[in-house]
């Protein structure tokens, strides 16, 4: 392998096969949407798994998969474990500092070392946009990676799951409004939520933040620009909180924690100004009474919890897909 | 040794000459360009040219060489001897070694380190600060003793306003040229690509056209106040192109260059997260791409240079951001100049000189860059119907990073002739 590293691009096009199924799970986009409702359609089925008292189905024994966090990270770790647990996979979690070394370095070393142990899939996270891409052109063909976050680029099992919620809700996504609020600069979970929503024709995408936490171009992505929540909320079916940084204050990018909850936050008054029935997500862990109030969180249209349970079954969906072996989920 | 190269299409942008003629050489000086050999004249060695161009050696304004403090990526004789094979003659060495250049003995290593290795002709640019740290000025009253052609911060910011100040005007009181990276370092913000489409979408720290022409913004009155010459390198954007040529039209003493890939690649090019088109300048637009080309007939930059930057192979395996900038681009510097004549951006004779006389006037170099009598004898015979393709892995430069393998390019080197000694031929 290390003979055949040269350096070039990542093409997100490897993510399929020459069938047009997924071999790897790196951004949502470049995917088409009959692949994407097939992720949805699966997880349904798994959905089905947790609430048997047997909480297994035995279509990866016999696969060995390494999650691999090169960024901490606890709430997305343990729900890849579980699920390939409950795919009946043999699991290593693999916590690598970036620190210690180089970053580039350390990335490929440590895949030269966990081929040879035989895995047959990698989770990947990563701080660098582009990470996942990397390691899935330089691993060997039989290994399959799915992407947990690689720095602002992609979170595409984020964004699957929030659509899957979405769906059993509100199952026509053409006729809905979603909006996406917050820190859309820094934020891997907004570039791939808005990627799925276009891909599966979502009524209106919206994204609402102040200049400073919305990256260039973004409307590019397709989305609606809006600087107010007053007129970005209205109408809406959808609102997605995003999770703000406390170091956004100190970088000079907001004045203060009070001002953005004062103009960004979701309370039961702004949420008035979306549709009486809209959902509230959130991907979580939540910042309360920075982004978020605690009553709207845990009100009654809030979905975060449910938000973490689908988590499981779109990630099993993917693991089982990727390898191949998606066909016999209990239906 | 005196030779005759005779019959060649000779391009020498310089003296006005783009015909069909011969060259006489004697020692390390060119005595003559024409039909007759001058009176005298015993040639004891002849190279046919016939169906060639002859073109005088290229002056490529910037190019790391890995020595010293870079060895690991490359050395004075893979590189030189990379430069030759691909028409250079000249290369520009920026201060951004390590350590840096900011004294005259790292300037008598390089020129040892030149001597040794006997092909290319190595210039050095220093450092305008000590260590390149951006407050305290260097020596260069004995820089300019010891040979540098110019000073340079390169991409390190300066302490302040008032230390860019004073370093330009100690420049210019000792007639140096101040070659000044236009890039506004707290706008750059560690950023690696263009701030636009690609960026939004890939997730990566992006660098703002405004770092640019922030920092042109930020020099132009500094230059108006010390009179300092000032040559702005390695420009990406169309607007900081304009504001130069809008500078030089009221008459302020500068020059501008642009590096080749600029003039063929764009944002677009990195979207797949490909590293190899990491650069500092990023690749900008195509509406930047079109602008720099435009300019380089319309008096807004002067010469095209490589910016060659090898790299090892694990400087580029690594995620994009934490990948290190810079493409190996000697050997594609002449091949890509030609090509700007193919795509009929440049005439042949302009597309020569942005490479050759341009660069060598910005270097005050009188000997170097043309074919008239008495300039130093770097020639270069290129085999203009010559079609390969580009494969990096075959790269005379230790550095194999380059995002054109697989580019079809026509016209080849065929002899260079670094002062009378032929140190190349193919």
């Amino acid at each position: 392998m290390i003979e055949t590293m040269q350096p070039g691009p990542l093409p997100a096009s490897m993510q399929l096969t020459d069938d047009g199924r997924l071999r790897h799970f790196l951004t949502i986009e470049g995917l088409p949407a009959s692949l994407l409702t097939e992720i949805l359609d699966v997880a349904e089925s798994f959905s089905v798994v947790a609430t048997q008292p047997v909480k297994k189905v035995p279509l990866l024994r016999g696969k060995t998969i390494f999650n691999l966090f090169f960024e901490p990270s606890t709430r997305t770790r343990t729900t890849f474990e579980l699920a390939a647990k409950r795919l009946s996979a043999d699991v290593m979690n693999m916590n690598i500092s970036t620190s210690a070394t180089t970053k580039g370095e350390s990335l490929l070393d440590t895949l030269r070392n966990l081929e040879a142990m035989y895995s047959d899939m990698f989770i990947v996270r990563h701080a660098d946009s582009g990470a996942a891409q990397l390691i899935a052109q330089h691993v060997a063909p039989h290994i399959s990676v799915i992407n947990a976050g690689d720095g602002r680029h992609a979170h595409p099992t984020q964004a699957m799951l929030d659509v899957f919620t979405i769906r059993r809700h509100k199952p026509d996504l053409t006729a809905l409004r979603v909006a996406i609020v917050g820190d859309i600069l820094h934020s891997r979970v907004a570039r791939s939520q808005i990627h799925a929503f276009n891909t599966l024709n979502t009524g209106e995408v919206r994204v609402i933040a102040p200049k400073t936490l919305l990256p260039e171009n973004v409307e590019q992505l397709g989305v609606q620009v809006f600087h107010s929540m007053r007129e970005g909320l209205r109408d809406v079916d959808v609102v997605i909180m995003l999770r703000l940084q406390k170091e956004r204050m100190t970088s000079a990018l907001l004045p203060s924690e009070h001002e953005y909850f004062r103009l960004y936050g979701l309370t039961e008054e702004t949420l008035a100004y979306a549709k009486p029935d809209a959902m509230v997500m959130h991907p979580g862990p939540a910042n309360r009474g920075v982004e978020i109030a605690s009553s709207v969180a845990d009100g009654p249209r809030s979905v975060i919890l449910e938000q973490v349970s689908n988590g499981l079954a779109v990630r099993m969906a993917v693991m089982s897909m990727c390898l191949g072996a998606s066909g016999g989920a209990p239906r | 040794m005196n030779i005759s190269i005779v019959n060649g299409h000779i391009v020498d942008p310089a003296n006005g000459i783009d015909e069909i003629t011969s060259l006489y050489i004697a020692d390390d000086r060119i005595v003559h360009v024409g039909a007759e050999a001058p009176a005298g004249f015993d040639s004891e060695r002849e190279i046919d040219a016939s169906g060639r161009l002859v073109i005088p050696g290229l002056v490529d304004l910037a190019a790391r060489l890995g020595e010293p403090g870079f060895e690991y990526k490359a050395d004075i004789g893979s590189e030189s001897l990379a430069a030759v094979s691909a028409g250079i003659t000249t290369l520009c060495c920026p201060p951004d070694t390590s350590p840096a250049i900011d004294a005259p003995a790292e300037i008598e290593f390089i020129e040892q380190r030149q001597d040794e290795v006997g092909l290319a002709r190595i210039r050095v640019i220093a450092a305008l600060t000590k260590g390149l740290r951006g407050d305290q000025l260097t020596e260069m009253a004995a820089l300019k003793e010891a040979g540098c052609v110019g000073v340079s911060n390169v991409l390190a910011p300066f302490a302040s306003s008032q230390v860019a100040r004073s370093a330009l005007a100690y420049a210019a009181s000792h007639d140096l040229t101040v070659f000044i990276h236009p890039e506004d370092h707290e706008l750059a913000n560690n950023g690696c690509i263009h701030e636009g489409e690609v960026a939004t979408r890939l997730g990566l720290p992006p660098v703002p056209e405004a770092a640019e022409t922030a920092a042109i913004g930020h020099f132009l009155p500094i230059i108006k106040l010390t009179g300092a010459r000032v040559h702005f390198c390695r420009l990406s954007t169309g607007e900081g192109m304009n504001m130069v040529r809008r500078a030089r039209i009221d008459g302020l003493p500068v020059t501008a260059d642009v590096c080749a890939h600029q003039l063929f690649l764009t944002e677009m090019d990195a979207a797949d997260f490909n590293p190899l088109c990491h650069t500092r300048p990023p690749l900008r637009t195509q509406r930047d791409k079109a602008a720099l080309r435009a300019a380089l007939t319309q008096n807004g930059i002067d010469a095209i240079c490589s910016d060659h930057q090898p790299h090892e192979l694990d400087a580029k395996l690594a995620p994009f951001a934490a990948t290190e900038p810079g493409i190996s681009a000697l050997e594609t510097l002449l091949p890509l100049t030609l090509r700007l004549v193919e795509e009929e951006v440049l005439t042949l004779s302009e597309a020569i000189a942005k490479v050759t006389r341009d660069p060598a006037r910005i270097l005050g170099a009188a000997e170097l860059g043309h074919l008239g009598a008495g300039a130093a004898a770097d020639v270069v015979i290129v085999d203009p119907e010559a079609e390969w393709e580009c494969a990096p892995r075959r790269f005379l430069s230790r550095g194999k990073n380059s995002p054109f393998g697989g580019w079809p390019f026509r016209g080849a080197v065929t002899h260079t002739l670094v002062g009378g000694e032929l140190v190349y031929q193919r």
